[in-house]
C-alpha cells in the first residue's frame, strides 16, 4: 500500500503481514511512516493505493471492531472535558459493552482512584494507561499500540511487557510500535522496520540482530580520526560515538585490524558488538533516516 | 499489508461479551457522550434559561403599549425574541458537539470503535435533535405562556389558541433545532472548532447582514435564502419586506439542514480522519 499527503509520500509501497502467535514490533525513525500505517490499518486514513486487510477484511467491514482490534494510537484520543471512566463508557457503548467491564479495565491499568477525574488533568503515563484501557475494553483478537510504553514508570512498563507476552502466548496478535530499543528487544519476536515509508526487514528478532549485530565493531584508538579516513571506503557505518571510540558497520575486527596495522595505527580496543536489536536498527536505519540528528551527520568527518 | 487474527478460534475463553455495531449502540454512545460533558448541558441550560428569560422580560417591557416600542415587540413573537440568544448558543452546542471530537483527538477513538463513520453521525444527529427538541420546544412555550401572562394584566395579549400562534411557538423551537444541526454540520465540514464557530457565525448573522444591509435590492434577494432569514419567515409574525412565504422559508430552512447533512457525510466518508 501506499499513501500520499500531496507531494509527500509517508508510506510507499510497503506490503507486510503480521502474524499471531507472536509480538511484532514496528520499527522505524521518526517520519518513517509508522503512525501513518497504523492509521491506515485502523481505516482512519485510506491509502492512496493498495489494500489492507484485518483478519481478512478492511477492518471497517468487521461487525464487532473494538473486538477485533485493541488500538492506542500515538496522539491522544480523548476529550480533556471527560472523566476516564466516562471516555471508556462512550466507547464501550458502541460494543454493548457494560458498565462492569470498563470498571474492570479501569483496575487492570490502575486508574481506579482517578477513574472520575477530568482526563484533561491527567499525566501523560496516566493518559497512556487510559488508552491501553480503552484498547483492552472488548479483550481483542489484536492490539495495535503506538508507542505504549511512552511516558510509563517502570511498574506500568513491566506490566504492559507481561500483558503483551501473555496476548501473544494466548495466540493473539499484538503489533507495536516503540522508540525505546531496549523495551523492543526485550518484548518482541519479530520485528519489521521502515524508513521513508519503505520495508527495510521483516524477520525474527533474533534475525535480525544477527544479521547485523557482527557488522558492528567497537574500536578505541588515539588516531580515530585517521583510522576513519581509511576505513570509509570499504565500511557501511562509521560512528564516531565519543573521543577516540568508533563504530564500524560492514568489516569485521580482522579487516580493521589488519588496516590498521599496516597504517600504523594504534588501537586500544577492537571488540565486536555482541548483536543488540539497537545497534542493528542503528546500522540499517544509517541511510533511512529522515530527520538526522546533528550528533550523527556529524560522524566521524573530521 | 494484512494483520492475521488466528482462523480458529483462539482456545481462550471470551470474556467479554460484546454486540455489533448498530445505529442504537451508536446512539447510546453519543448520548453517553453528550450527558458527561459539562459545557453541552450548560450552553443547553443557557439556551433554556434565556428563552423564558427574556419572555418574561419583553412581556413586562411590553405591558403597556406607548410609542418607544417597535412593531416587533407588540405582535405574539415579541415574548419569543429569545430566540436570538438561543440561536447562538444551540448553534455552537451543535459545532461543539462535532468540532469538539476533532479538536480533541477523540475522532480516532470514535472512528476506531465505529470504522463504518456514518453510523457517528446518524448518532450524533439523533441524539442532538432529540435532547434540543425535548428542552427547548417546551421552552419556548412556557417563554410565550409566561411572557403573554405578565402582559395580560394590564392588557390584552395573545394566548396559544389563537390563529397560527401555536405554529409560532411551535416554529421557534423547530427552527432553534434545525439551526443546532447546521451548526453541527459545519463541525463536521470544518472540524476544527475556531473555523467551525466562524463559518456557523457567517451563515447565520455575518453574510445575511451584508447582503441584506449593503448590497442593495439584489443583496436583498440574497439574504432571505440564508437561514437565519428563512427562519424569520415562522419565528416572526412581522411581515417585513424580502421575507419568504412562511412555508417556502420553513422549506428553504429545512432544505439548509438536508444539504448540511449530506454535505458532512459526503465529507465524513471520503476525507481521512
Amino acid at each position: 500500500m501506499t499513501k500520499r499527503y500531496g507531494d509527500k509520500v509517508a508510506v510507499d509501497d510497503l506490503s507486510f503481514t503480521v502474524e499471531p502467535g507472536v509480538v511484532t514490533g514496528f520499527l522505524g525513525p521518526n517520519g518513517a511512516g509508522k503512525s501513518t500505517t497504523m492509521r491506515l490499518i485502523l481505516g482512519l486514513d485510506a491509502p492512496t493505493a493498495g489494500t489492507i486487510t484485518v483478519n481478512g477484511r478492511p477492518f471497517a467491514e468487521h461487525t464487532h471492531p473494538l473486538r477485533e482490534v485493541g488500538a492506542l494510537l500515538e496522539a491522544r484520543g480523548v476529550h480533556p472535558g471527560r472523566s476516564a471512566r466516562n471516555h471508556l463508557l462512550a466507547l464501550a457503548a458502541t460494543a454493548g459493552i457494560g458498565a462492569a467491564r470498563v470498571d474492570e479495565v479501569i483496575d487492570m491499568v490502575g486508574l481506579s482512584d482517578v477513574a472520575c477525574k477530568r482526563v484533561g488533568a491527567f499525566s501523560l503515563g496516566m493518559g497512556q494507561r487510559l488508552g491501553i484501557a480503552s484498547a483492552l475494553l472488548a479483550d481483542p483478537d489484536v492490539l495495535l499500540l503506538d508507542e505504549p510504553v511512552n511516558g510509563l514508570d517502570p511498574d506500568g512498563v513491566r506490566w504492559i511487557r507481561n500483558l503483551l507476552r501473555g496476548f501473544a502466548d494466548e495466540g493473539r496478535t499484538v503489533f507495536l510500535s516503540s522508540h525505546l530499543m531496549s523495551e523492543m528487544a526485550l518484548t518482541a519476536d519479530h520485528v519489521i522496520v521502515i524508513g521513508r515509508g519503505r520495508l527495510l526487514r521483516n524477520q525474527s528478532m533474533a534475525e535480525f540482530i544477527a544479521s547485523a549485530g557482527a557488522t558492528v565493531v567497537r574500536v578505541r584508538s588515539p588516531e580515530a580520526g585517521r583510522l576513519a579516513d581509511i576505513l570509509r571506503p570499504r565500511a557501511t557505518l562509521i560512528d564516531r560515538v565519543a573521543e577516540g571510540v568508533l563504530a564500524v558497520g560492514g568489516l569485521s575486527s580482522d579487516d580493521i585490524g589488519i588496516a590498521a596495522a599496516r597504517a600504523h595505527i594504534t588501537l586500544f580496543e577492537l571488540a565486536p558488538q555482541s548483536g543488540s536489536l539497537e545497534g542493528a536498527y542503528m546500522v540499517l536505519t544509517e541511510q533511512a533516516v529522515d530527520f538526522h540528528t546533528h550528533t550523527t551527520s556529524d560522524r566521524a568527518h573530521q | 499489508m494484512s494483520i492475521t487474527a488466528p482462523t480458529t478460534p483462539p482456545t481462550r475463553h471470551r470474556v467479554v461479551e460484546s454486540q455489533p455495531v448498530t445505529a442504537r449502540s451508536a446512539i447510546a454512545s453519543e448520548w453517553v457522550k453528550f450527558r458527561t460533558l459539562r459545557s453541552s448541558a450548560s450552553m443547553l441550560a443557557g439556551a433554556s434559561i434565556g428563552m423564558v428569560a427574556i419572555g418574561m422580560i419583553v412581556g413586562w417591557n411590553t405591558r403597556r403599549i406607548g410609542p418607544s416600542l417597535d412593531p416587533e415587540d407588540i405582535v405574539p413573537s415579541a415574548v419569543l425574541q429569545g430566540y436570538y440568544l438561543g440561536q447562538l448558543l444551540i448553534g455552537a452546542l451543535g459545532v461543539l458537539f462535532v468540532s469538539g471530537e476533532y479538536s480533541t483527538g477523540m475522532i480516532r477513538s470514535t472512528m476506531a470503535a465505529v470504522p463504518q463513520r456514518i453510523p457517528v453521525l446518524i448518532a450524533k444527529f439523533v441524539v442532538f435533535v432529540t435532547v434540543t427538541s425535548i428542552t427547548i420546544i417546551p421552552c419556548c412555550m412556557i417563554a410565550f405562556v409566561a411572557g403573554q401572562g405578565i402582559i395580560s394584566r394590564t392588557r390584552s395579549g395573545f394566548s396559544l389558541g389563537d390563529p397560527g400562534v401555536l405554529r409560532l411557538v411551535l416554529g421557534t423551537g423547530i427552527y432553534l433545532v434545525c439551526i443546532g444541526v447546521i451548526g453541527a454540520a459545519c463541525g463536521w465540514l470544518v472540524r476544527n472548532t475556531p473555523g467551525a464557530l466562524v463559518t456557523y457565525f457567517a451563515i447565520i448573522l455575518v453574510l445575511p447582514g451584508i447582503f441584506g444591509n449593503v448590497l442593495g435590492n439584489w443583496g436583498k434577494d440574497i439574504a432571505q435564502y440564508f437561514p437565519s432569514e428563512a427562519g424569520r419567515s415562522f419565528v416572526s409574525s412581522l411581515r417585513l419586506p424580502y421575507t419568504l412565504s412562511t412555508w417556502t422559508g420553513f422549506t428553504i430552512l429545512i432544505a439548509w439542514v438536508v444539504t448540511g447533512l449530506a454535505a458532512s457525510a459526503f465529507s465524513l466518508h471520503q476525507r481521512d480522519i
